[in-house]
């Protein structure tokens, strides 16, 4: 192949510049990598990486039973989120619900405001636990043990006809279960141009 | 006629327990005998007398940190809710650039106080060395700097639903502001780290008290993401993520996790709580959009809105648009209801993913009218009506809503919202 001479010499230069990096001062165009941050060990990562996903496979040891976590949200959820979990206003959303006018996701074409409850609306169990453990009690938040956790969700889960009132959870029994409304959650399909979606 | 130096004799007795109060004595900053050069700034005067001729007199000395006039009070709309909002008041703004300090407001738990000295950017996962990196690492590699807006996807959301007259530009567009962002590509860091060809997705974490999560596709990561932390020319402020925040252009505020302290690379979403049971977007075929980033284009006219009045004669219409999809590149407006459309005026090179300003001169003659905008994107998209909206989402889909919005202008020249377009 051929190269015209001013692309040849923008080559050459590129060359130079990559590999001169005796200068006085330092190379001046710096490596892909520049070395900084901090080595972190496995059991730094640990501590903040606490995180489940919808197969679960994140869930800790421990159980938690129905009964038990309607004892812990009657003690530390209620306040906020109302003794039957019908929320509050201020912003403490409605949690238990399923009332029969927001069966059937009728949400999006809903011109008065529904419920979207963990029942009616959130298609992963596990979310329950993953958000229950990081960020609630809103003013306590991170103080929660992983059986309470358990037993929350389990709570949640049943006061929300998903599961029976005599369920136990634990990380197996968590991950095998499928939310109503599971399946009513589809990607994203507007991608600008002429069309409105 | 009364000369200057007059005014200030005259005025000079009258004024002058107000003048040493605002301002010192004189005094010789450059010269180093001048001990006074070297004490604390005065405090800024706390009622500066507004004189009747500015001239007469000598003004305020200069200070650590500038304030607005007090006849200039824009303020946002604070709720008092640790997960509240707080929106711009885009009535009061001009260009393109939002102040800092009325850069809209949306926190899940709280504004954390957070040392940077301690905070550390964790990134794990797929990846061949997990690292931390400090605000001073990342000040450290090649910067970026653009201007991009935020957007929360809920903006407008109750103006879509239930629109009523006495609505404002805060009330309707005030989850959006746009900002000049500083900060290192994600891509850099992920090159650092080593990330692995099998990551699709990539969890993003805060260190506020709600550890706020949403998982973000490799490819916007790869694309344009940025670890931002400077905005406006200045570190981030608390409320907008310090010291370091994601920042995805274009994409739905939430999503731009604030406070960052942690990024996980890994194959599938995680299907947080602010990716299922929020920010995902109800249709009225019974299903429901879920990972919907995405900004469609949209504008609103600032000025005259709501609860402007009015008088006959010439006026710009003037007001934002954007897109996250990349530039706008026509914004048009019109005085008649929506019968008839015009080019407006860009007043800045519109940019990808950031607020342009629009303006079109307009003489009103008098009698009803409603004015509106409509912004077209760089893919061909056109902001649609209400109407439209309704039709292709349903009334109960209020995440990403983006109608054309009016303003209808009453005989007596009162201004009052439009929505039902």
């Amino acid at each position: 192949m051929r190269m015209r001479p001013a692309l040849i010499a923008a080559a050459v230069m590129a060359l130079c510049a990559c590999g001169d990096a005796s200068g006085a001062g330092g190379a001046d165009a710096s490596p892909s990598r520049l070395g900084l941050g901090r080595e972190v060990a496995p059991h730094e990562v640990a501590k903040f990486d606490r995180d489940v996903g919808p197969d679960g496979a994140e869930l800790p040891p421990g159980q938690g039973t129905v009964a038990e976590g309607a004892t812990i949200y009657a003690a530390k959820c209620a306040s906020c989120h109302g003794a039957k979990g019908e929320g509050m206003t201020g912003g403490f959303p409605a949690v238990i619900g399923r009332p029969a006018n927001a069966e059937g996701f009728p949400f999006g074409g809903s011109s008065e405001p529904l419920d979207r409850t963990i029942g009616n609306y959130w298609p992963y169990a596990t979310t329950v636990f993953d958000y229950v453990r990081r960020a609630m009690p809103q003013l306590t938040p991170g103080t929660l043990s992983d059986a309470e956790v358990y037993s929350l969700t389990a709570y949640l889960l049943a006061a929300n006809q998903v599961i029976p009132m005599d369920a136990t959870l634990d990380a197996a029994s968590l991950r095998a279960v499928k939310m109503p409304y599971q399946d009513r959650f589809v990607p994203d399909n507007r991608k600008g141009g002429r069309e409105v979606k | 006629m009364t000369s200057r130096r007059d005014m200030l004799t005259k005025t000079a007795g009258a004024l002058s327990g107000a003048m040493i109060v605002g301002v010192p004595p004189l005094r010789d900053a450059q010269n180093p005998r001048d001990r006074r050069a070297a004490q604390a700034p005065a405090a800024p005067p706390a009622e500066q007398p507004m004189l009747d001729d500015p001239t007469s007199a000598p003004g305020a000395p200069t200070s650590a940190v500038g304030v607005r006039s007090p006849q200039v009070a824009p303020v946002r709309t604070p709720t008092g809710l640790i997960q509240g909002s707080s929106l711009t008041p885009h009535q009061s703004l001009s260009g393109t650039i939002t102040p800092a300090d009325l850069h809209f407001e949306r926190h899940h738990a709280g504004v954390p106080a957070i040392d940077a000295a301690k905070h550390e950017l964790i990134i794990h996962g797929l990846v061949e060395r997990t690292l931390a990196f400090t605000l001073a690492d990342l000040q450290r590699f090649p910067r970026v700097t653009h201007t991009y807006f935020i957007e929360c996807s809920g903006n407008g959301g109750g103006a879509f639903r239930r629109p009523r007259p006495e609505m404002t530009p805060q009330q309707i567009a005030g989850l959006t502001s746009n900002s000049e962002w500083t900060g290192v590509p994600l891509r850099t860091l992920l090159n650092e780290v080593g990330a692995s060809r099998e990551a699709t997705w990539v969890l993003a974490e805060g260190s506020d008290a709600a550890e706020l999560t949403r998982s973000i596709p490799m490819s916007k990561i790869m694309d344009d993401a940025l670890i931002a932390w400077g905005q406006n020319g200045e570190p981030l402020r608390p409320a907008q993520g310090y010291p370091m925040r994601l920042l995805l252009p274009g994409w739905e505020g939430n999503a731009c996790v604030k406070w960052l302290r942690r990024l996980e690379l890994g194959t599938r979403p995680w299907m947080t709580r602010e990716e299922t049971s929020k920010y995902t977007d109800p249709l009225k075929d019974g299903t429901a959009r879920q990972f919907s980033f995405e900004v469609d284009a949209k504008s609103i006219i600032t000025s005259p809105v709501y609860p402007d009045k009015i008088t006959r004669g010439w006026r710009p219409i003037s007001g934002i648009a954007w897109s996250g999809r990349g530039r706008i590149t026509r914004v048009e407006v019109s005085t008649d209801g929506g019968a008839t459309w015009r080019n407006a005026n860009l007043l800045t090179t519109p940019t990808p993913k950031a607020h342009v300003r629009f303006e079109r001169m307009w003489e009103w003659t008098g009698g009803e009218t409603i004015l509106m905008s409509r912004a077209t994107d760089e893919t061909g998209y056109v902001q649609p009506t209400r109407t439209a909206l309704i039709e292709a989402r349903g009334i109960g889909t209020s995440y990403h809503s983006n109608p054309i919005y009016g303003w209808k202008v009453a005989s007596d020249g009162g201004v009052a919202f439009h929505g039902e377009t």
